[in-house]
């Protein structure tokens, strides 16, 4: 499944030092569970993203282990604190071993 | 005692309100004891919030919450494979809480289980009632 997989996420632009920050992340990824079957009754393979990591310059904020219960689209929402300017980077494993990621800035006064 | 519908209804809930943890079923009690090794739940400390009545088990939105947590599991007692993620927090995490969306098959109880920074585990559960469920077929 490596098209059509859009990494999205919502970060403030800007926060005061140390505050708490609410992130937002979606992932667009059908989350094939393995436990559906097709027309002709045979299981569907499961194909899925099974972690999701948030670092805030190199350090980890969290970092989630996905199972087939996930929804479709994954999404998460967590809370980060941010002590200086720097940058978010996002990072989501599939099970064929494709990795999206993205980044985003936060400047911090 | 003439036991109308509505009195087994009502001994029903109560019976599973006392029986508690035991009652989960196995497959969910399995994993737990691979967690937490086999080391004493207790209740309190942890927060999760869940719809009561899901319309669609496909996408069923769940906050969960457990302040001094290093990590919170969230199990679903009903689903085919138990597991449904595990939340790790690192140094920049500012509340040891995330939301996010998952799948229940059935009517069932999702339960949190949170591992502490002094090792010991907390847990707690809510009951989401589905609707249509989340597993295709």
């Amino acid at each position: 499944m490596a098209s059509g997989v859009k990494p999205r996420v919502k970060v403030p632009k800007k926060a005061s030092a140390g505050a708490a920050v609410t992130i937002k992340t979606l992932i667009s990824h059908k989350m094939e569970s393995g436990q559906r079957k097709d027309d002709q009754g045979k299981a569907i393979p499961r194909s899925i993203i099974n972690r999701f990591t948030a670092d805030f310059n190199g350090q980890n904020v969290i970092d989630v282990a996905l199972e087939p219960a996930i929804s479709t689209n994954p999404y998460f929402e967590f809370e980060a604190v941010v002590p200086e300017s720097g940058e978010f980077t996002f990072t989501w494993y599939d099970d064929d071993g494709d990795i999206y990621s993205t980044a985003r800035k936060i400047e911090v006064s | 005692m003439e036991l109308t519908r509505r009195k087994v209804l009502a001994l029903g809930t109560g019976t599973l309100a006392f029986a508690g943890f035991p009652a989960l079923a196995r497959l969910a009690d399995g994993v737990i004891a691979d967690i937490t090794g086999g080391a004493e739940l207790r209740e309190g400390g942890i927060s999760l919030s869940a719809p009561e009545i899901a319309e669609n088990g496909n996408t069923v939105p769940v906050r969960v919450d457990a302040p001094g947590a290093v990590a919170i599991t969230l199990l679903a007692d009903g689903n085919p494979v138990p597991n449904v993620a595990t939340f790790r927090f690192g140094p920049m995490s500012a509340s040891r809480g995330a939301s996010t969306r998952i799948r229940l098959a059935k009517t069932q109880n999702v339960l949190a289980l949170a591992e502490m920074e002094d090792g010991s585990f907390r847990m707690t559960k809510a009951e989401v009632k589905v609707t249509i469920g989340g597993c295709g077929g």
